[in-house]
């Protein structure tokens, strides 16, 4: 009855890389510049989803603190290229 | 540590989980992919891929605390920091575009 996990983890990973490789055929065709930050932001949640199923799939928790740092700085890349696409500048005086 | 341990009560609900996961964060993408315009497109990761991370973070807790036979529930802190943050980059996303898109038309119209 096991080998159910086994073959759903698999689905799963199977899954997430086809969502990676949609973001990333966005990330280089996307017409403005603001798609591609969308493309990146769902690369990122994809690729944390891969590391927390990989996670499932060896039995270890090494791979949520991985997951739990690209989290922290997915979101704080993410929010530095969306503000410099409404401001121009990052950090402002 | 191998997968065909873990009892009936945490493998079946856990492959359930991942399976909905996957399929939730594969719809998401495809939106990403396929959907017309950006307004549209912005959808797509946002709510797919959130209810996605949703399951697999689930699926984790209960693997985790069949495997470590105690609550294990440091998941909890992806998925409020998620919760907390993904709404943040949509809106400054979705401000940015508004901003570019309305200057696009300002100079097109000036011309």
């Amino acid at each position: 009855m096991n080998m159910v996990l086994t073959w759903a983890v698999s689905f799963a990973l199977i899954g997430f890389a086809l969502g990676m490789a949609c973001a990333v055929i966005r990330l280089l065709r996307g017409p403005a510049a603001h798609d591609r930050i969308l493309a990146l932001d769902a690369l990122y949640v994809n690729g944390m989803l891969l590391i927390l199923t990989l996670g499932i799939r060896f039995g270890s928790r090494v791979y949520f603190d991985i997951a739990l740092l690209m989290a922290l700085f997915g979101f704080v890349g993410s929010a530095a290229m969306a503000k410099f696409l409404l401001r121009g500048e990052v950090i402002e005086p | 540590m191998m997968m065909s341990e873990y009892p009936l009560w945490a493998s079946l609900p856990a492959s359930v989980l991942l399976i909905a996961g996957g399929v939730l964060a594969l719809i998401g993408s495809a939106g990403l992919l396929r959907l017309p315009n950006f307004y549209a497109r912005m959808h797509g990761p946002t709510m797919g891929n959130t209810l996605g991370l949703g399951c697999v973070l689930l699926a984790s807790m209960l693997v985790a605390s069949a495997q470590g036979e105690r609550l294990v529930f440091q998941e909890l802190l992806i998925a409020v920091f998620v919760v907390l943050t993904s709404p943040i980059t949509a809106l400054l996303l979705m401000q940015a575009a508004l901003y570019r898109d309305r200057m696009e038309r300002r100079t097109a119209s000036t011309e």
